[in-house]
């Protein structure tokens, strides 16, 4: 494990939306930096911008100002179809409401996440299905899995494409709390095993401290950083 | 290429997944591309049978009538005007070269009677090389020969419909009938050419020389003997302007016209008339294809309706595959794509639809239909432009949403 290169760097970070005739401001100059194959929790009540945070370091948004550098590259003035490069190639989501397409089978909605980077490789797919203990499932669409082995096919839609990060927001938060350990579990043991990035948004303090590090925001601001 | 595959795919998800409404969606343009073919193919397949008639009337034909006639500068119809002449005729046959037949015509409409029976028809005053210059063929007897035309006979050659009107029961073969008010003796009846254009089976054919006695002859105020058509045959078709150019100057010659007057005769020869009748055909095709495509328009607006409404309901999707990494464009295609491949499906069973429309009106004897290989591939890139110009907001509007937002979205 490469611990101590720095993979996310963001640099005095605002984000401010148009609401009306007023700004609505929801992060006021944040300031973090995210080490390769570190696991980071990041916490707060409702409003703090923890969403608004994690979107932007998952390039499915452009701060105000500030910079954002992922993996040495600042991302933070690139075009649409740049960041939608990086999104394919170095993001891996994971959704409090899972995402996955209604329609598609788990192993098709491993799949779409490559038919936008390089391709469909069946085969890859169905060792990423495997990987979260999901081989006998592989032809079941969504409707027809738990809430929890839907968690488990959009994280192995996220492990197919090896990504540099994974962002999860409250990826228990739709869950019982037996499905919520198994996801936790799975992400934990990614971690250990493949030491991969992993940053977090909770408010689930029990979730968070399986974390090595808590980012606490309030009103658009890191008010406090705990390592574990 | 393994990248359209995924696109195909993904498009075809789409698709599969309300096939009720893919198919709605696209009867409109089914319908559009039906009524196209039918329509185009009856419109071809008139003209076609307008210019077979034509051809059937002879080839290398010029045929000279009437002008338009003056009278204090007031322009009458075409055709009313008198100014050919049996001497005109002669002098054609004599002064200009590379004809091979002159055949002056008079028409006339007059009862014929035998015995109980009457009939109104068209009698046509013609010398011996009318028949082959028109291709009329004797159906049995005779047509009348150069000394009985010389020698102004009373006899007549019958168009089938005639013949079966007056003589249902007997050969008319050497009968008599009473036509205005001269008895005339039938010698041939002619080969049925069918109904159509100019069809002769309704007409009756008798020596020219035999009409002007028969009905009250016609002069002009120079004496000249009326006749209603002049044709000509050319020996050679490569010579049929040079035909048309000398024979009008002569004609002007022999009526006096001054540099500055308009002809008092028209002229024109098959081909001309062919392209004449098959222009107005195919403006009438035009005119039906238009009204057809109007029709694809409107299915065109119920595409673009619907591919909204699925991008609206899809609104989450675009959300998803734009955090797996679609790019905009990777979007808009994917939604272009299924608009233009529900357009073409939808084309192409128009096409099926309206070739087999077609061959059913062809095969009931209401009309004969023609389908042309262009009017298909046009009818079928029209349907995927269709698509593409419909699905082309659609798709913009699907591209152009934002991710978080749509992943936000029910």
């Amino acid at each position: 494990m490469d611990n101590g290169s720095i993979i996310i760097k963001l640099e005095n970070i605002t984000k401010t939306y148009p609401m009306g005739k007023r700004e609505l401001t929801v992060l006021k100059g944040v300031n973090i930096n995210i080490n390769k194959g570190e696991l980071v929790a990041i916490m707060g009540p409702s409003g703090s911008g923890k969403s608004t945070l994690l979107n932007l370091i998952g390039c499915l948004d452009k701060p105000t100002s500030g910079t954002y550098y992922l993996e040495d590259k600042e991302v933070s003035r690139l075009s649409g179809s740049e960041l939608a490069r990086i999104r394919g190639q170095k993001i891996g989501f994971i959704f409090q409401t899972f995402n996955l397409l209604s329609r598609l089978t788990a192993l098709s909605n491993v799949e779409l996440a490559m038919t936008y980077v390089g391709g469909i490789d069946r085969q890859r797919a169905l060792e990423a299905l495997a990987k979260v203990g999901l081989s006998e499932r592989v032809r079941h669409r969504p409707i027809e899995l738990s809430g929890g082995e839907q968690q488990r096919v959009a994280i192995a839609r996220a492990i197919v494409k090896n990504p540099s990060i994974f962002l999860a927001d409250e990826p228990t938060g739709q869950l019982d709390s037996k499905s919520g350990e198994e996801v936790i579990s799975i992400l934990t043991s990614l971690h250990a095993e493949q030491g991969i990035t992993l940053v977090l948004v909770t408010h689930d303090i029990n979730i968070a401290s399986h974390c090595q590090r808590i980012i606490q925001l309030k009103d658009g601001e890191v008010i406090a950083e705990k390592s574990i | 290429m393994k990248k359209w595959f995924g696109t195909l795919t993904t498009v075809w998800l789409g698709l599969s997944t309300h096939k009720l409404r893919s198919f709605l969606t696209i009867l409109g343009v089914v319908i559009g591309v039906a009524s196209v073919i039918t329509l185009m193919s009856i419109g071809k397949g008139s003209t076609q049978q307008i210019l077979a008639n034509i051809q059937s009337m002879g080839a290398n034909l010029i045929s000279i009538r009437p002008g338009a006639s003056m009278f204090g500068g007031v322009r009458g119809a075409v055709g009313g005007g008198r100014t050919l002449t049996m001497e005109d005729a002669d002098a054609i046959a004599q002064q200009v070269p590379d004809i091979t037949a002159v055949s002056p015509a008079n028409t006339s409409n007059l009862q014929l009677v035998v015995g109980g029976k009457n009939t109104n028809s068209q009698v046509n005053g013609v010398n011996p090389e009318y028949f082959a210059i028109n291709n009329i063929n004797i159906g049995s007897g005779a047509f009348f020969s150069a000394d009985e035309y010389q020698s102004s006979s009373k006899v007549a050659v019958l168009g089938t419909n005639v013949a079966t009107t007056l003589f249902p029961d007997t050969d008319p073969i050497g009968q008599q009938m009473r036509m205005g008010n001269i008895i005339m003796r039938v010698i041939g009846v002619l080969e049925s050419k069918g109904a159509g254009f100019n069809s002769p089976d309704d007409g009756v054919y008798i020596p020219l020389t035999a009409m002007q006695q028969a009905v009250a002859q016609m002069r002009t105020p120079q004496g000249g003997r009326i006749v209603s058509t002049i044709t000509l045959t050319v020996s050679d078709s490569s010579q049929t302007q040079n035909v048309i150019d000398a024979t009008t100057s002569l004609l002007r010659t022999r009526h006096h016209l001054s540099a500055s007057a308009d002809n008092d005769f028209n002229i024109m020869s098959t081909e001309e008339i062919a392209k004449t009748l098959s222009q107005v055909t195919g403006t009438l095709t035009l005119l039906l294809g238009a009204v057809a495509a109007i029709s694809l328009l409107v299915g065109g607006i119920g595409v673009m309706n619907i591919m909204l409404v699925s991008v609206l309901e899809r609104t989450r999707e675009i959300g998803i595959r734009k955090a797996l990494g679609a790019r905009d464009r990777d979007i808009w295609s994917q939604f272009l794509i299924e608009a233009a491949l529900l357009t073409f499906a939808g084309g192409i069973i128009g096409v099926i639809f309206g070739w087999a429309t077609a061959m059913l009106i062809n095969r009931l004897g209401v009309m004969s239909t023609v389908v042309t290989a262009d009017v298909v591939i046009m009818a079928v890139s029209v349907s995927i432009g269709i698509g593409i110009f419909f699905g082309f907001y659609p798709a913009w509007n699907a591209s152009r949403l934002n991710p978080i937002e749509a992943l936000r979205s029910e």
